[in-house]
């Protein structure tokens, strides 16, 4: 099956007065129609950031220097501003963590629902508003022909999430990035909007890439997911794998640090340090300080994503070639 | 002497708070707009034993936050009694020994981006309670020496280095300015900390470090803790006893293992089954439903019927009493009747 998202060796920089800072390096990974792709990491590791490429909304100065981006076959990197607009949208939907701030609070839900709907198919208004009440009872809003006409702030956090959503439906896109959707709600609601997510990009024939923090949400949801550490994928694959048997030594750092419902430890797994700033990222992996494995090559040299078992993983451990030597 | 061992350390009672939350004075004349009053902690009765830790779990808005400044006093209670040691607080707090009292309480807070001054090096930041308590750097004899030593004693207890002692919070890490906070708590050798969401602003490893941190300083000092948290798997590994929260109300306090195992209250089952399993084991998980009211107008009865899977006539109507069942405390008529 032809992947309908390829990123390939994406570099992005924000060059500063003093230094470049190197903020995603060489990011490759694939997304087929209809998979959900979870991308984890800790503050920092740049997944917000490869979120942001792929819709073409970078903040200034930060800028795709290297690598390139295609959505089914056709480069969506280096299109015009104009151009990006109406795949932004149409074919890529996106749904952000704050619901509050990626709603506009002076215009009604219905109306910010049927500007985008009518933005990008040609539809007529009252059409248009039939689909956006449609799409509202879809993610659950009960009497939506009612709360159509209501602003952002009567809703509550949860509701507004679900109608961000719809406004990522709207123009029936082929992918979703979704960036930290649940993250700023209580346990309770990010369980439903969760849900619900999966449901609707099952039925719509969306693909998703969700990127979060939270290994739990990742575990629920998605087929694959993809680790990133400093600006780097640092291990690639099936969920059930990168969960249960781990192959980088920060995958394996990261699950052992999450306090788990089913065992009792004493003292959790610690990873010591914090992941280096972009303007001190180590020579060769970017891990190497921090990991309990580490040996003179992983100082010297930088690993790509190597096959380790079902998942792929940018570490010096996994070199078939090297064991082979010793 | 047995007696006084055997009393919790810290018995709260009833405790209530309500806070005024109606319009101004002219707004209510001119357009006859009510006083309202939000209920934010209504009732609420547990007790921490010594060298143990509760922690209290609930969404946003349920009233955990309040109970934790009722707590260390930075609240005065509506109604009920905190007693620490056997002694009533809201009375204390209001005496000249108002200032022993506070040595012995300390406070850990959620953010640490805003809970340090950043124009303050953290010898200062660290050394404030030692000399607002006098127990360094103030005595005639003492020398600032004295108490930058202990500053460093302190930092090298959360893991931090004697070097750290001339930097400003900015040049620190989210993690270890957490650990600057837990050192500044510890400083006045307090028995009794409350830490309200201490890792909720913090990255999963480095989360594991702080709460690493915090068993072994519990374990060598013998600390009492209440712990506040909304994240239920952080919850079962730093606590004893949980205390389950919802709009106010305390709805289930057992023991750690008994409610991960036997959760009885509805709303505890569902905040556990809401909990994404990082480990897939198939678990059939209830869709959740509903949101949490607006506590301006907390449901009659029970404020949880109306997201209930239980709820009948009586929970509409009759607020459940907490009673206790085995080992645990729970607020449910359906409980009571042995419905579920």
């Amino acid at each position: 099956m032809t992947p309908l998202l390829e990123v390939s060796h994406l570099r992005v920089e924000f060059p500063t007065r003093r230094a470049t800072l190197v903020a995603l390096d060489d990011v490759s990974f694939n997304i087929a129609p209809g998979e959900i792709l979870g991308v984890v990491g800790e503050s920092g590791a740049g997944k917000s950031l490869t979120g942001a490429a792929i819709i073409g909304l970078l903040d200034p100065p930060g800028r795709v220097v290297a690598g390139e981006i295609r959505f089914d076959g056709r480069r969506i990197d280096n299109l015009p501003y104009d151009e990006m607009r109406k795949v932004r949208g149409r074919q890529i939907g996106a749904i952000f963590q704050d619901p509050l701030t990626s709603l506009n609070p002076l215009y009604t839900v219905g109306r910010q629902l049927i500007e985008t709907i009518q933005a990008h198919l040609p539809v007529n208004a009252a059409q248009a508003r039939q689909r956006a009440i449609k799409l509202l009872q879809e993610t659950g809003i009960p009497a939506a022909e009612a709360r159509i006409g209501q602003y952002p702030h009567q809703f509550s956090g949860g509701m507004r999430q679900r109608v961000v959503i719809a406004l990522a439906l709207a123009a029936e896109p082929r992918l979703i990035v979704a960036d930290e959707p649940t993250t700023a709600l209580d346990v309770s609601i990010q369980a439903q909007i969760i849900s619900l997510l999966k449901r609707l990009c099952k039925e719509h024939g969306a693909a998703v890439m969700l990127v979060t923090h939270d290994m739990g949400v990742i575990a629920e949801t998605c087929d694959r997911v993809a680790v990133m550490y400093a600006g780097r994928i640092v291990e690639i694959g099936p969920v059930h794998d990168v969960i249960h048997s781990p192959a980088h030594p920060y995958t394996v750092g990261l699950m052992g640090s999450i306090p788990a419902m089913d065992e009792d430890r004493e003292r959790l797994l610690q990873i010591d340090g914090a992941m280096p700033r972009l303007n001190a990222i180590p020579s060769g992996c970017a891990f190497n300080p921090r990991c309990p494995r580490v040996f003179a090559r992983c100082r010297s040299e930088r690993p790509d994503l190597l096959p380790a078992g079902a998942t792929r993983a940018a570490c010096w451990l996994h070199d078939a070639q090297a064991k082979v030597a010793a | 002497m047995s007696s006084v061992m055997a009393r919790p350390l810290v018995e709260v009672t009833d405790l209530e708070k309500t806070f005024d939350v109606s319009a101004p004075w002219l707004n209510r004349v001119v357009e006859r707009k009510p006083r309202q009053f939000v209920h934010a902690v209504d009732g609420v009765s547990f007790s921490i034993e010594r060298g143990k830790t509760l922690a209290l779990v609930g969404e946003s808005g349920c009233g955990k936050s309040t109970v934790a400044r009722l707590l260390v006093g930075l609240y005065a209670p509506t109604r009920g009694t905190v007693r620490f040691d056997g002694v009533d607080t809201s009375k204390t707090f209001k005496s000249g020994a108002a200032q022993a009292l506070r040595r012995r309480m300390q406070m850990i807070f959620q953010d640490p981006y805003a809970s340090l001054n950043p124009r303050w090096k953290v010898a200062d930041i660290v050394g404030e309670p030692l000399r607002e308590h006098g127990l360094a750097g103030t005595g005639p004899t003492d020398s600032a020496g004295d108490l930058t030593a202990k500053v460093v004693v302190l930092l090298q207890s959360v893991g931090l280095s004697a070097a750290d002692v001339e930097k400003f919070p900015h040049q620190f890490s989210g993690g270890q300015r957490q650990r600057i906070s837990i050192a500044r708590a510890l400083a006045t050798q307090p028995d009794f900390l409350v830490c309200d969401e201490p890792t909720s602003a913090l990255d999963v490893s480095v989360q594991a470090q702080v709460l690493n941190i915090m068993k072994d300083l519990q374990r060598k000092q013998g600390l009492t803790y209440l712990f506040i948290s909304h994240n239920l798997a952080v919850v079962r590994h730093v606590s004893d006893q949980v205390g389950v929260m919802y709009l106010g109300r305390l709805v289930e306090v057992a023991d750690k293992a008994e409610l991960f195992a036997r959760p009885r209250h509805p709303y505890t089952r569902m905040l556990l089954d809401a909990i994404p399993d990082i480990h897939m084991s198939g678990r059939a998980r209830t869709p959740v439903q509903g949101e949490v009211p607006n506590p301006l107008m907390p449901p009659s009865g029970c404020s949880f019927h109306p997201r209930c899977p239980h709820a009948n006539d009586r929970c509409k109507v009759e607020r459940p009493a907490q009673l206790r069942f085995g080992g645990a405390l729970i607020a449910c008529h359906a409980v009571e009747e042995g419905r579920i």
